[in-house]
């Protein structure tokens, strides 16, 4: 633990992200501009989710990482090893043991605690950006809270699909206020957004922080005759049988056979080692892979 | 009577060029003025003033509000000039594309300025964008359509209808015939003279074409080089012209 000040970053730039957390949950779902630094990853890979973190990382902290709800995918093993190496935290895959939660694109199943605090990677900060290319005009319909080209969003979903069409980064208006990408978290995950925990928001490319203090309102954005519905598969989980959580499909041969699981893993192994058992799933046993 | 627009002695300077200067006037509810002269002379510049896209250096642009009756639009707060500007304002442009949301449908487009003053109701945003859809004579089957696949004038119409859904009181229009071929600006023409009279709009054309005031507009301001060198009835001025310039303009025309 001497190559590295502790965390990866210096103190002052700790310091400087911290600023901004604090401004960001000051006024919740505003973004708030920080001086990103390079890391050692590409953006796009959690560069702004990695420097929240290290900016909230605490010696006595435990950290887990998600990548599409999953614990042992390439992005979550990685971070999980940067911090591990950098700052020497304890880690673990349990969402109720940790303190910090880093996540790519999932909200765990299990409600978060008080004491938790969640960092979302986040690709493109700004819900207006794909329908109003300028960032000047962006932010003064932000500061003058002109939203309604978010409903022509809406609008044209419908239009072309009969239905709002929009099934990740659903935007969402905070506390009445601030329109916001939630980050790339599937519909199903936007009601889970009134939580306990502090929600942090890094992106890294943009140079962007915003936040969710615990237990603030927000509301997904929908027409009064489409209303919004956080949508999943209509099935089961076929590991553990779970019928309440977000599913991964996956095609398991080249004669259309096909499996629903929980995209959560850490929730599905917990409900596969309490002895629920899906419709194509094996009782649990320790140490099988 | 009030005038809807009382404009008094605005003029924007570009550094040391002028833009426009010395430009008062006053605009009654239901009456069209039309502003015509070369390129170059101050027209865009003075419409733009009146619209609240560019800050005069000097002078006030009071409009009628409905709620506190004549306020600066200079002076007042940014908020509420583009609240005006979506609601009882409308700007056409030239381009259609300026004007347009090119990668929305035509139905959200029209649909915009509703959502943008807090419709929420998808039924009758599309209600009411398939109704204007037929008033500017865009058949009902191309709401789903974007305007790239409209015609030229097509796209004018549709703009035309984005900007009438909120049933403004008064539009600016900068040469909204422009670029269109004969054919299609008569009926466009035709087309915003039925709307001005029927919604009884009160509208001030920017314009070249003397064709397209001789039809629209009541009265009539002739530019040059930043300054307003006639003004009068439409008729009045076209038949009899006093200043050099405005003879010169009218002689120009082309005759079939």
């Amino acid at each position: 633990m001497t190559d590295y000040n502790f965390a990866y970053l210096d103190e002052q730039t700790k310091r400087m992200i911290r600023r901004a957390i604090l401004k960001g949950l000051a006024i919740p779902g505003y973004q708030v501009p920080f001086a990103s630094r390079e890391m050692p990853m590409p953006y796009g890979w959690g560069t702004g989710g990695v420097q929240v973190s290290a900016a909230v990382l605490t010696p006595d902290d435990v950290f887990k990482v998600i990548d599409q709800g999953a614990d042992d995918t390439t992005n979550a093993v990685s971070i999980r090893r940067f911090f591990q190496k950098t700052a020497g935290v304890a880690v673990t895959e349990a969402t109720t043991e940790a303190s910090v939660i880093q996540t790519r694109h999932r909200i765990p199943e299990e409600a978060l605690r008080e004491d938790q605090i969640i960092v979302y990677q986040v690709p493109i900060p700004e819900p207006l950006r794909f329908l109003e290319p300028s960032e000047v005009e962006t932010r003064k319909m932000h500061s003058l809270e002109e939203y309604g080209l978010m409903h022509v969003k809406l609008y044209e979903d419908i239009s072309q699909h009969g239905a709002i069409a929009t099934s990740y980064a659903y935007p969402v208006k905070v506390e009445g206020r601030y329109v916001m990408d939630p980050s790339p978290i599937p519909k199903f995950d936007n009601p889970k957004l009134e939580m306990a925990g502090i929600q942090l928001f890094g992106a890294g490319r943009e140079q962007r922080i915003y936040a969710l203090p615990p237990y603030t309102k927000v509301v997904s954005l929908d027409f009064d005759d489409f209303p919004f519905e956080a949508t999943k598969a209509d099935h089961a989980c076929d590991l553990c049988g779970a019928d309440d959580s977000y599913l991964d499909e996956l095609i398991v041969d080249d004669a259309g056979g096909r499996m629903f699981m929980c995209s959560d893993t850490d929730y599905c192994g917990k409900r596969r080692k309490d002895g629920h058992v899906g419709a194509q799933g094996v009782p649990y046993q320790e140490d099988a892979a | 009577m009030t005038p809807l627009l009382q404009v008094s002695n605005i003029a924007k300077f570009y550094g040391h060029r002028i833009g426009c200067t010395d430009v008062s006037f006053d605009l009654y509810p239901g009456e069209v003025m039309g502003i015509v002269g070369e390129s170059g002379s101050g027209k865009s510049t003075l419409l733009n003033c009146l619209a609240g896209h560019l800050t005069p250096d000097t002078g006030a642009v009071r409009f009628d509000t409905r709620t506190d009756g004549l306020r600066d639009t200079v002076t007042m707060s940014e908020p509420e000039r583009r609240m005006l500007s979506r609601t009882d304002w409308a700007f056409v442009h030239q381009h259609a594309r300026d004007g347009l949301r090119m990668n929305v449908s035509a139905g959200g487009n029209v649909g915009e300025r509703l959502m943008a003053v807090g419709a929420r109701h998808y039924g009758d945003i599309r209600a009411t964008a398939t109704d204007w859809l037929g008033r500017v004579e865009i058949s009902e089957d191309r709401i789903d359509d974007r305007p790239t696949a409209f015609s030229g004038g097509m796209q004018q119409r549709l703009q035309i209808a984005r900007n009438l859904v909120t049933g403004p009181r008064l539009v600016f229009m900068d040469e909204p015939t422009g670029g269109l071929d004969v054919s299609v600006q008569a009926r466009l023409l035709d087309l915003l003279r039925g709307l001005v009279r029927e919604m009884n709009l009160s509208a001030i054309i920017v314009t070249h074409d003397l064709a397209v005031v001789r039809l629209l507009a009541d009265r009539l301001m002739v530019m040059k080089d930043g300054h307003v060198v006639e003004t009068g009835l439409t008729d009045q001025v076209l038949d009899d012209p006093q200043h050099g310039y405005t003879q010169l303009l009218v002689s120009s025309v082309l005759q079939v």
